[in-house]
């Protein structure tokens, strides 16, 4: 008895659209499996999961604040991936746009007006995107694999980040704690209304936005599709491959270190060695789960973001490792990835049909 | 090397029956109540134009697949040939049109490969070039097959076959990748084998060479049997016409003025390769007028593809007047850069390079019509529409067919696609024309509307330069012929003043050295 | 002991994760496969290794809990890429998030702990040669083995005839499937090779370069081990000298901060990743080398209907 796959003579409309859906629902099984096999209720903890960060007003807004930073980088990574490039980097992206931003805060600590915060959000855009120039010049001039030079990249970023809070830019007022100094004023990000939600969470919905037309009406959008499925064709089409390459890693670095700078100037307030519990990493399954459609890729991130929240939900309520909320994001990526499958392919069990050597 | 001695105890005397054979894919009948009969000694053709049922017949003999409905009979007894291991153990060899060749390795490692057993290496390489050196055509056993031409490719794959002594041979379209002279010492590889006793099934669309060599021809059209002949009584028309169903008709040609202004020139266009395996192009010259359809005749490998991709443009060329469009020097321009100089191309691969599977048609249309002409695209933005009304105008055009309206392009058969393809580039009304193999693996029909486009082209006053492995179509179409052979192109000569010996003989060059060491002419 | 020796044990300890993953990876890509999840089944491998060895007591134990950590971690790559055709990349991906994941989580309760020791192999008169002795003589286990495998895989490859059909495989997926050629059983097995030496390296890092769990403690190796197989151009004995100069980038930061030159700590600690940046510049530049040596069919997916 083996698995037979048979290529559809047409890709399936209906699991295009059924995919992501099929692949939560199978992932939330295996969720109650496990739990139960711990002894938990699996409904109480798929409720704990999905729907309770969705009971009250305060952890909506932490389901955004959240999610903001995974839609930001999701969109550039979504653009990324419709091209084949593969920048995996986008947390040290993050990592150094937060760097270049907050340089405003400690060199000019009393500078305060609106364009404080308007110069420090371009400049965490430029920071991420001259970090993600790196990968994307190795790669068109040298041949060198993205995933690997970007990846490594993030140690560095990492590594340099925490030289900086702990050296240069740590608080001198800090009591020796390796943070910077407290932003303020109009070097935070303004909230809408009372709560958490800062204008990161407006930028994401507007960079989404503005990619989906990108992606669909626009020539560019095209030019990267094609690239992505055939570079050949793309040659032959008088696209050029180089130009796509670094458009795409200077689009998600920006769009990256965007968002690190939205992390350390709001939720934050401040630099420290840890910036981001691993959003450039989860905002890859974000961009997976969303079809890699910068739309796809506004739920995709809310559901994510319910996940962790989730995943502290769990913690609190019946004692297990938040840690779990990740290896279910994990689950949900090789679901994903399986139940795609599906849409060119239909499902055969056969007997072993040739026997060979 | 032992003699095919074959015993058979049956009286009819046959090696290898296929008997009411059918094969459904779905609801498509590839083969329907098919039968054929093979004599040892004999070679047998098997006849059909693309489509027709010839490869699944062959793949159900050779047991990479089983009939739906039918009987395979082995000397008299009725058998199932299980998979290809189970064929080769019978003593069925195949020589397949695709070779399963490993470009990385040489030609001993790809022969043990293809043997059921662990060989000792050195005994091998030993009995590779014996064998290959017996039966004409001769093997360097370390030699990496990268570095090998596509004739001395197909030696491999026969000795392969030889080494295990087969009893019946099936040979695929054989002579698509050959020079003349090649094909020739094919055939007295072929004669020889038939003497020895073994039998030989050759699948071509070539008439003159089965009339030629082949003892009986099994003719198939839409996967029904039409006809068993002996070619020897037959004309090539009547073959023809007994393998297409009707009067083929040739295109139709009027005597084209000629003289015209030189749209396309090459001038000594070289160009270095950095591929380990590609080829060099060297001081390539040739020009192309307005009315005028040049072929570039060649076997597959000799600097086709960086030929075209140097006039393209997706290879620049260092000194800009290598490559000259209606006299303008262009050679450093950007393929998109030469589309506005009204030159249109069309590549050998249809998927992934001059279409894309997973795109829809209209989608396909912007590939090489987005930078040309002002409707398509405006600041940046595709007007989808427009791009479905090229995709209908062409269709209806160029009769392609499709199950629906704009479907994605791997759906379209390769005839049909390649179709789409060329008008296209024609839609566009260019004045120069470049395509390359502009009907390999495409079904008679659609073969003849784009050749017929193509000397229509020229009649409108374009010039059109086709680059082709096949030699009756350059004949069909062509005013001037000139081969291209390791990277470098003959003069063009006017096709009543070429043959295909002639052809043959600038084809052969020096190539003949690599696989054995020798001069040629051995 | 003497300096000298100290430096060349380090490097010996640093060097062994390091080409442990990287040999079972070369194996893997040899036959047209590119495994992206290294870095996921070695964590996995040092977790599984721990634990195992941490309630039974038995270091052996650990390392064999760690190889099946490895090679189940690999099956689900082998049956989500072979068997269902999703991309290597992005499952490749998948199995690193997932492996960071699933080992954090796992492995909560056992952070800190004191773990055990995997024992140097008793060579009693041979290690007390000065100078050699120790450093030729008297590792564990896994030393050897990484150096047994690499070997082996050399004489494997190339002078096999399974080895042969691992890279016609890798070269030519349509004609090894044209021949007879069980492309996707191969795979599976070349697959389940390379999550076995993952989960082996992930249980030296856990059982003998340090006895204890700590989170994310693979530090990016997995990755590292993946640009060696690229640097090495997929030859075994390429893997052995980029292995061992990594190792000896990774802990040269270790003995310059002893020499008090005032180096940040944590410029020191990404040498081993600017190495590999560079290391990969270098091969991937050269592009006749990369062409030819790079197995064709790497990363393409495999259907037999052709």
């Amino acid at each position: 008895m083996i698995l037979l796959l048979e290529r559809r003579t047409a890709p399936s409309a209906t699991l295009t659209f059924l995919s992501p859906i099929l692949a939560i629902g199978i992932t939330a099984i295996i969720g109650g499996i496990i739990f139960s096999a711990l002894g938990l209720d699996p409904f109480k903890v798929l409720y704990l999961y999905f729907v309770e960060p969705l009971t009250s007003l305060w952890s909506i807004e932490e389901v955004i604040v959240k999610a903001a930073p995974l839609i930001l980088i999701g969109v550039g990574l979504s653009v990324c991936f419709s091209a084949n490039v593969w920048n995996i980097g986008a947390e040290g992206q993050l990592t150094v746009g937060a760097l270049f931003g907050s340089a405003i805060p400690v060199y000019f600590t009393g500078w305060q007006s609106p364009s404080v915060l308007i110069l420090m959000l371009m400049l965490g855009a430029v920071g991420g995107a001259v970090f993600a120039a790196i990968p994307a010049l190795l790669k068109t001039r040298f041949n060198a694999n993205e995933i690997l030079t970007s990846l490594m990249l993030v140690y560095v970023a990492q590594l340099l980040l925490d030289w900086m809070v702990r050296g240069p830019w740590r608080d001198p007022q800090g009591y020796n704690f390796p943070q910077s100094v407290p932003f303020e004023g109009w070097q935070l990000l303004p909230t809408l209304g009372d709560g958490r939600v800062h204008v990161g969470a407006l930028l994401a919905v507007v960079a989404a936005i503005i990619l989906f037309f990108m992606m669909n009406q626009s020539l560019r959008g095209f030019e990267i599709r094609v690239i992505g499925s055939a570079p050949r064709a793309g040659a032959f089409a008088g696209f050029e491959e180089k130009r796509v390459i670094w458009f795409c890693f200077l689009l998600s670095g920006a769009l990256a270190g965007l968002a690190g700078l939205c992390e350390v100037a709001g939720p934050s307030g401040q630099l420290q060695p840890t910036i981001s519990p691993g959003y450039g990493f989860t905002a890859i399954i974000v961009a997976f789960l969303g079809r890699l459609n910068p739309v796809g890729v506004i739920f995709a991130g809310i559901l994510l973001a319910i996940s962790y929240l989730g995943g502290e939900a769990v913690q609190v309520e019946f004692n297990i490792s938040n840690k779990s909320a990740q290896v279910f994001q994990g689950i949900l990526l090789f679901l994903i990835l399986a139940c795609d499958t599906l849409i060119h392919y239909r499902i055969k069990i056969g007997a072993s049909v040739v026997k060979l050597r | 090397m032992a003699s095919h001695g074959v015993s058979v105890n049956r009286s009819n005397g046959f090696l290898l029956e296929a008997q009411n054979i059918t094969k459904m894919f779905g609801d498509l009948r590839a083969n329907d109540d098919v039968t054929l009969a093979l004599e040892p000694g004999k070679i047998h053709a098997l006849l059909g134009e693309n489509g027709a049922g010839k490869s699944t017949l062959v793949k159900i003999i050779y047991g990479s697949l089983q009939p739906t409905k039918g009987q395979l009979v082995w000397k008299g007894q009725p058998i199932s040939i299980a998979s290809p291991a189970a064929a080769r153990t019978l003593g069925i060899g195949m020589v397949f049109q695709h070779f399963s060749l490993f470009d990385s390795l040489t030609v001993l490692q790809n022969v043990a490969l293809a043997l059921p057993s662990e060989a000792d290496m050195a005994d091998l390489a030993y009995r590779i070039e014996s064998v290959s050196h017996e039966y004409g055509l001769p093997l360097k056993s370390d030699a990496l097959v990268a570095n090998l031409s596509v004739g001395e490719r197909q030696r491999i794959e026969i000795v392969r076959c030889l080494l295990q002594e087969p009893q019946f041979l099936i040979m695929d379209e054989p002579t698509a990748v050959l020079t003349p002279q090649e094909a020739d010492r094919l055939f007295v590889t072929l004669q020889r084998l038939a003497d020895e006793g073994c039998a030989i099934l050759y699948i071509s669309h070539r008439l003159e060479e089965v009339k030629r060599i082949c003892h009986d021809a099994t003719i198939l059209r839409h996967g029904k049997l039409v006809a068993r002949v002996d070619p020897k009584q037959e004309t090539a028309s009547s073959l023809a016409n007994l393998m297409v169903g009707s009067e083929v008709g040739a295109v139709k040609t009027e005597k084209r003025s000629g003289g015209g202004a030189p749209m396309l020139e090459l001038r000594g266009l070289s160009m270095p390769t950095d591929d380990p395996f590609g080829v060099a192009l060297k001081a390539i010259n040739i020009s192309v007028e307005a009315g005028e359809i040049i072929a570039i005749a060649g076997v597959a490998g000799n600097g086709q593809v960086e030929l075209f991709d140097a006039i393209s443009g997706e290879t620049l060329c260092k000194v800009p007047d290598m490559v000259r469009l209606a006299a303008v020097s262009c050679g450093a321009e950007s393929i998109t850069e030469r589309r506005r100089r009204n030159a249109a191309f069309v590549p050998e691969e249809r998927i992934g390079h001059s279409a894309i599977a997973n795109f829809a048609l209209s989608e396909n249309v912007i590939l090489t019509h987005h930078a040309v002409g002002k409707k398509l695209v405006r600041r940046g933005l595709i007007n989808r529409s427009v791009a479905e009304d090229m995709n209908q105008r062409i269709s209806k055009t160029f009769d392609v067919r499709k199950g629906k309206p704009n479907p994605n392009a791997h759906s379209l058969s390769g005839g049909n696609l390649q179709k789409f393809v060329v008008g296209r580039e024609i839609a566009r009304d260019p004045n120069i024309l470049v395509i390359n193999q502009p009907t390999w693996g495409v079904d008679a029909g659609a073969a003849r509307v784009i050749r017929q486009a193509l000397i229509d082209m020229a009649q409108r006053g374009a010039a059109v330069l086709v680059i082709s492995q096949d030699l009756d179509e350059i004949f069909e179409i062509a005013d001037r012929v000139a081969v291209i052979s390791r990277g470098e192109l003959s003069p063009a000569y006017p096709t009543p003043e070429m043959s295909p010996e002639k052809i043959g003989l600038l084809m052969a060059g020096a190539h003949e050295q690599t696989a054995t060491g020798m001069a040629p002419g051995r | 002991m003497y300096a000298a020796e100290a430096v060349i044990l380090t490097i010996i300890t640093a060097s062994t994760p390091l080409l442990l993953a990287a040999i079972g990876e070369l194996v893997t890509e040899r036959a047209g496969v590119l495994n992206l999840g290294v870095e996921g089944m070695m964590i996995m491998g040092a977790v599984c290794g721990f634990i195992a060895a941490f309630l039974s007591g038995s270091a052996m134990f650990g390392v064999l809990a760690g190889l099946s950590a490895g090679v189940a971690m690999s099956m689900i790559f082998a049956f989500l890429t072979q068997t269902l055709m999703t991309s290597q990349m992005a499952t490749g991906l998948a199995l690193t998030l997932f492996g960071l994941g699933l080992s954090g989580l796992i492995g909560e309760s056992f952070t800190g702990q004191p773990g055990v020791k995997l024992a140097a192999l008793a060579m009693p008169s041979l290690s007390t040669i000065p100078f050699l002795g120790p450093v030729l003589f008297g590792h564990d286990i896994l030393v050897y083995l990484s150096l047994g495998l690499t070997a082996a895989v050399a004489y494997v490859l190339f002078r096999t005839r399974l080895g042969l059909i691992i890279i016609a495989v890798g070269g030519n997926h349509h004609s090894a499937h044209a021949l007879g050629y069980n492309v996707i059983r191969v795979r599976y097995a070349c697959i389940a090779f390379g999550g076995a030496c993952s989960g082996l390296a992930g249980t030296y890092l856990s059982l003998a370069y340090t006895s204890q769990w700590i989170e994310n403690m693979s530090a990016g190796r997995g990755w590292i081990a993946l640009a060696l197989v690229v640097f090495a151009t997929w030859m075994p004995k390429r893997v052995l000298i980029g292995a061992y100069l990594f190792g000896t980038v990774w802990i040269m930061g270790l003995y310059v901060q002893g020499l008090g030159v005032p180096i940040p700590s944590q410029l020191l600690s990404s040498l081993p990743y600017l190495v590999t940046i560079a290391a990969l510049i270098i091969i991937s530049g050269n592009r006749m080398i990369t062409k030819v040596n790079t197995p064709a069919c790497i990363g393409q997916p495999f259907s037999p209907e052709r």
